[in-house]
């Protein structure tokens, strides 16, 4: 029985496969939801809230919910872009974002996502400012967690893909960050070769490749000339 | 069209988005058509002669000058705009708060700047301290944190061809900053 899920995002039809999360069918649709917590190959987290849709008018994140026969999903709506500018907006706050220093500028999935929303406005949060460590220890690899907005992408490739359990959360609430689990990077098996170091897994620049930096010229980096998701849009 | 009165300024900045404003190239001779500049850096007026339209402003408040500054153009300016990432979130300056790791950042930023460096050359071993000298701010504020901006246009500097786009907006009242192009608005 090859029973297949009919369902509607912003009024367009979609095909899906039962299971599948709306996120993954909306991408094989070429409908593109933000996101900034998931990144194929590694289980949802649902964290970022970033691909929040309603589904018949509940809120939901797109990543991790299973798509519903004939429910209409809106996505690309004014009140949920609003939202996700705010999310974005947040993180930038949250953190210590000094894009014009930041290695990982222009190809920064977080920076990407404040162009494709348009996020120029004056803003009507207040920066915190947090003081967060660097850690510089290991020979390879540097982590800045003033650039981390808790994707928990690095904790699931190191625990899923390397085996390893390099990374995981320490604190709480707005003390959060993430940490080690040794005395420094350098004391853990983390090694460059690892998925969770690989520039795909931490989107934003808070774990950078060390003698590697500024190497791509501006203008050819990967969001200088595409918004973020429009590989999808284009497929 | 009456011509719109203009007012910039470079507080806690590198004067690199100014730069980028006579990078607009020859479309400068289009803006002065379009508009009167007071109080600026570009013809070196120090104090507003007239109430102006718009103000632009370029730089964080690192310094009591600064803020005096800046209050200054949010009373003289109808819309103020904050140029640059130093305006808008405290770009390089605001290196200086939280980077650092200091539970004394100022402190430790000047003894870094003019006693402990190893490429400093300082025979008197002093912080300058010169009454003339506009008294430091314990961090670096955002304008944004000091007075109410209206807009924010990002980039360290953003481009001329942006600064362009937008001053035109500005001056034509054209609603300011819905769908520029992609390539336009950068962070960096
Ligand atoms: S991580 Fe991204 S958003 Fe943060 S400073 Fe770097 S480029 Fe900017
Ligand atoms: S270090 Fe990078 S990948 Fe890990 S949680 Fe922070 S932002 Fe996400
Ligand atoms: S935003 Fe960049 S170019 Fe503009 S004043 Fe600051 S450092 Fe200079
Ligand atoms: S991408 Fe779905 S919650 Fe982050």
């Amino acid at each position: 029985m090859n029973k297949s899920v009919v369902f509607k995002i912003d009024g367009v039809e979609v095909t899906a496969t039962p299971g599948q999360t709306i996120m993954e069918a909306a991408d094989e649709a070429g409908i593109y939801i933000p996101r900034l917590c998931d990144v194929e190959g590694l289980d949802p987290q649902g964290s970022c809230r970033l691909c929040t849709v309603k589904v018949n008018g509940r809120s939901v994140s797109s990543c991790t919910q299973p798509v519903v026969d004939g429910s209409e999903v809106e996505n690309n709506t004014l009140e949920i872009q609003c939202y996700r500018r705010d999310l974005v907006r947040m993180l930038f706050h949250e953190g210590n974002h000094l894009c014009p220093i930041c290695e990982a500028s222009g190809n920064c999935e977080l920076q990407a996502m404040g162009y494709r929303l348009g996020i120029s406005k004056a803003t009507k949060f207040p920066y915190l400012q947090p003081v967060r460590p660097v850690d510089a220890s290991h020979p390879d690899i540097l982590l800045d967690t003033n650039r981390c907005i808790h994707c928990g992408r690095c904790i699931r490739a190191s625990a899923s893909v390397d085996g390893k359990h390099v990374f995981g959360y320490i604190g709480r609430g707005i003390h959060r960050r993430v940490g080690v689990n040794a005395e420094n990077l350098a004391k853990t098996d983390a090694l460059l070769e690892d998925k969770a170091i690989a520039s795909e897994t931490c989107p934003v620049g808070c774990i950078i490749q060390k003698r590697n930096g500024f190497c791509t010229p501006v203008g050819k980096r990967e969001f200088d000339h595409e918004p973020i998701g429009s590989s999808i849009e284009n497929s | 069209m009456k011509k719109k009165k203009l007012a910039t300024v470079s507080l806690a900045g590198c004067f690199g988005c100014h730069m980028s404003l006579l990078d607009i190239d020859e479309r400068i001779l289009d803006l002065v058509e379009l508009v009167e500049f007071d109080r600026s850096p570009i013809n070196d007026i120090k104090k507003f002669t007239t109430r102006c339209d718009i103000g632009l402003i370029e730089g964080a408040c690192c310094n009591e000058a600064n803020v005096h500054t800046l209050i200054d153009f949010r009373k003289n300016c109808d819309i103020l705009v904050g140029v640059g990432q130093c305006a808008i979130m405290g770009g390089l300056p605001v290196m200086r708060n939280a980077i650092m790791h200091s539970d004394d950042p100022l402190r430790e930023c000047l003894d870094e700047a003019y006693l402990n460096s190893k490429y400093v050359y300082n025979p008197s071993n002093e912080i300058p301290n010169d009454p003339a000298l506009p008294l430091l701010l314990d961090k670096v504020y955002t304008c944004p944190q000091v007075v109410k901006i209206d807009y924010q246009i990002p980039g360290c500097p953003p481009s001329g061809d942006m600064l362009w786009r937008a001053l035109t907006a500005l001056i034509t009242g054209t609603h300011f900053q819905t769908s520029y192009e992609y390539e336009l608005i950068k962070y960096d």
